[in-house]
């Protein structure tokens, strides 16, 4: 089980390259709904964020900025010391610097997004394949060891739609880790799920946070983030409101809001 | 064999539509060997405008989806023999005064080249909205997924979207290409040869409309019968992966 280093990110001074992902002052709104009103967030190799928030304070829509899913309205994304070139707009420039950047980050989606057409090894090999060229052998060698580790070895060659929701799942996180991430970007992971199907997929998460992946994770599941984050980011109206290690904040919240928060998800 | 013609009283019919002269047969076979390159190239061509047509429709500027609002209103509102009418005769009239200002001569346009441009852009008009809620049928998250992994559009059309719209798409193709092996028949009112046409030459030559118009009739319906077989089989193939609604029902 992952221990967590509460002191990681704490730490004031790091040196530049240990940086994973670095956002400052990002904004964004949906026409005149301004989601994200300025969140800076660094996040250092190694990192496990935990974003928590109550439903619509722009913890997802956050998320999806980084990978710019959702065009951000202003600020500023720094990916592995590479900064995304931005218009004033807020779109990227460069197709291309935005689509490279993207198969450096593995997501993992609160609806799977399987591709449900292919079987779960096709699914799993796809981006290495057709977006990084890795020869097709090599994929599927890979591929076979991560289905394996996420305990799907035996559902290889069946499709997504005869699975359940856990599985489903655990072969979407194989997918991600296919691309071997520099950060895995997790977005409620399992919101979706029946409650007896969360275990597995919270199993395979923790898996990762122990081997010291860079994970930023958005979650309702509040006892996991305390037990896997090393970073909390609360996250309210589209402002950070409280961050800070994880006893820190789940044991001695500050704001009032944060203590209401954590009293109502229990 | 002869025997039993002859005594079902159809020794006259055999004869009509063997497929050497003075049989009729062999012009009937070219007349479907027509009629199915004619339908074969309009429906491919119309597949690529339906194609181009759905991702202006749901991904272009405003003008372009006005101008193909344009198009798909006016192809389907307007009767495809009138259609055929006006797009055959001003096609080649304008293609002849380009030709002449040019100065080219007038030129020679084949009917097969003539029939598939006229035919493929009705088909397009249709293909594009067959086309266009296939597309929106596919669950936005795969697409999602795809953007999110790094994917450049063009492979995520190729790789994605494609493969996952196939089997929205195709019981409204089926139908499409059905309707052009049919709509073929429309081409023999600017004088083309296909299949219609020559059942109509040889029936009027020797006077047995009925033994040239059924055996017409059995020619279209082997060819929808046969169409129907590979639809099943591309509609098996674009629906792997998903469980079917009557193992659902169970």
């Amino acid at each position: 089980m992952a221990t967590p280093d509460v002191t990681a990110s704490e730490t004031p001074v790091q040196a530049e390259e240990t940086e994973a992902i670095r956002v400052t002052d990002l904004h964004k709104s949906f026409g005149t709904l301004e989601v994200l009103k300025g969140v800076s967030l660094t996040a250092h190799k190694g990192d496990v964020v935990a974003i928590i928030g109550g439903s619509g304070s722009g913890k997802s829509t956050f998320l999806r900025c980084i990978n710019f899913l959702e065009t951000p309205s202003s600020g500023q994304i720094v990916i592995n010391g590479e900064e995304v070139l931005m218009r004033p707009d807020g779109s990227p420039v460069k197709r291309r610097q935005i689509e490279r950047i993207r198969t450096r980050l593995g997501m993992v989606f609160q609806a799977f997004n399987l591709w449900t057409h292919r079987t779960l090894l096709e699914n799993v090999i796809e981006v290495p394949v057709h977006v990084l060229k890795v020869p097709r052998d090599k994929a599927i060698e890979r591929a076979k060891e991560l289905l394996e580790r996420v305990g799907l070895g035996d559902k290889a060659d069946t499709f997504p739609s005869y699975l359940s929701g856990g599985q489903q799942q655990r072969a979407a996180i194989a997918r991600a880790l296919a691309v071997d991430p520099s950060v895995m970007l997790f977005d409620e992971p399992t919101s979706a799920l029946d409650p007896e199907l969360v275990g597995e997929v919270l199993t395979v998460i923790r898996d990762l946070a122990a081997e010291g992946r860079t994970m930023l994770l958005v979650t309702h599941e509040m006892k996991f983030a305390r037990e896997v984050a090393t970073h909390v980011v609360y996250l309210f109206e589209g402002r950070i409101e409280e961050q800070g290690p994880p006893a820190e904040v789940f044991g001695n919240p500050k704001s009032a809001r944060l203590q209401q928060f954590l009293k109502t998800v229990g | 064999m002869e025997l039993i013609l002859d005594t079902l009283g159809l020794a006259k019919s055999a004869e009509l539509l063997s497929l050497s002269p003075p049989g009729w047969g062999g012009n009937l076979l070219r007349g479907l060997a027509n009629s199915l390159q004619i339908a074969l190239g309009a429906f491919g061509f119309g597949l690529v405008i339906g194609l181009f047509g759905a991702s202006g429709k749901l991904h272009g500027g405003v003008v372009v989806r006005d101008l193909l609002a344009i198009y798909t209103t006016v192809i389907r509102a307007v009767p495809e023999l009138v259609l055929i009418l006006i797009l055959y005769y001003v096609g080649t009239d304008l293609i002849n005064q380009a030709a002449s200002a040019l100065g080219y001569g007038r030129v020679e346009i084949s009917g097969v080249v003539a029939g598939i441009w006229v035919l493929g852009i009705v088909q397009g008009a249709y293909a594009t909205e067959v086309l266009r809620g296939a597309i929106q049928a596919i669950p936005q998250g795969q697409i999602e997924a795809a953007r999110a992994f790094g994917m450049p559009p063009l492979m995520l059309m190729r790789r994605v979207t494609i493969p996952a719209m196939m089997s929205y798409a195709t019981p409204g193709l089926a139908n499409l290409w059905l309707i052009a092996t049919k709509d073929t028949a429309l081409l023999a009112i600017v004088g083309f040869s296909e299949l219609t046409l020559e059942t109509r030459q040889a029936a009027s030559s020797t006077r047995a409309y009925f033994t040239f118009f059924l055996a017409a009739g059995a020619l279209y319906m082997i060819v929808t019968l046969f169409s129907g077989a590979i639809f099943a089989r591309i509609e098996k193939w674009a629906r792997r992966g998903q469980p079917s609604l009557r193992e659902a029902g169970k």
